[in-house]
């Protein structure tokens, strides 16, 4: 090698040092995988989503099956409790299934979350899109209810699927289902 | 932790619970310059952890005092880059 390819392969290196660098900022990243679109099930995600971007971390949800109706947005002010199946309700199983049963907990839990100053389900959307957490809809998903992408809310991720979710959960330091 | 250390800006969320108080106090503090001192007003007693836990894990923030005041817990985050 002459002096000058010597020079210049050092310059090649050092550019790559410097790339590896900047990417290994000491940034965490985290992806979420949406899959339930009960009212209650609506908020884990975008609670942690929303505080992980609080830290400066790198977040994606991957919303698919039930989870992408947290990002319609005519169906995730309407999303239910169930009260049929869970032990939880203060009633028995052969009550929560009489019609309206359902309507009636999701008002008693929205009242108590509004008593408690806990954020409703669109505002954890808007403060989450706002700090730069990206919010995807599986396209798969979008195409099987029958959905348009110009339901959801703006900013939301189109167009994507589980190659794109696998892709940030590899880098991804957290990787939670919910 | 200092004691010594001037106020530049003081966040409200009195009545609002997790995430708001940690989400709300890193958009404050983007808006702080270096050195501004900036205090959080909550009624949410899991600040006490979660502003601390937020505060070691983020760069270029720092929990100088956190007190608790009859319902009111409050914090100090310094902005130190």
């Amino acid at each position: 090698m002459t002096e000058t390819e010597l020079q210049a392969r050092i310059e090649e290196l050092e550019s790559t040092v410097a790339d590896l660098e900047t990417d290994d900022d000491d940034g965490k990243k985290m992806t979420i995988v949406a899959t339930q679109g009960s009212f209650d099930m609506a908020y884990p995600p975008l609670i942690l989503a929303s505080t992980a971007a609080a830290f400066g971390w790198d977040v994606v949800v991957f919303h698919t099956f039930w989870g992408l109706d947290i990002l319609h947005e005519e169906k995730s002010e309407k999303l239910q409790l169930s009260a049929v199946g869970n032990p939880n309700m203060p009633m028995p199983n052969a009550l929560a299934a009489l019609p309206g049963m359902d309507r009636m907990a999701t008002r008693m839990m929205e009242k108590r979350i509004d008593d408690n100053g806990t954020a409703t389900i669109g505002e954890l959307i808007e403060l989450s899109l706002d700090q730069g957490v990206e919010l995807q809809a599986c396209q798969m998903t979008i195409e099987l209810m029958e959905y348009d992408e110009e339901d959801f809310y703006d900013d939301v991720t189109v167009g994507v699927g589980a190659a794109t979710a696998l892709q940030h959960m590899a880098e991804s330091d957290i990787q939670l289902l919910v | 932790m200092s004691d010594a250390f001037d106020i530049t800006e003081t966040l409200d969320v009195k009545g609002e619970s997790c995430p708001m108080p940690v989400v709300k106090t890193k958009k404050a503090i983007d808006d702080v310059a270096n050195g501004g001192v900036l205090e959080v007003l909550s009624t949410d007693s899991g600040s006490m952890s979660d502003i601390d836990g937020w505060a070691q894990g983020t760069d270029g923030v720092e929990l100088l005092k956190q007190v608790e005041d009859g319902d009111v817990y409050k914090h100090y985050v310094e902005k130190t880059n």
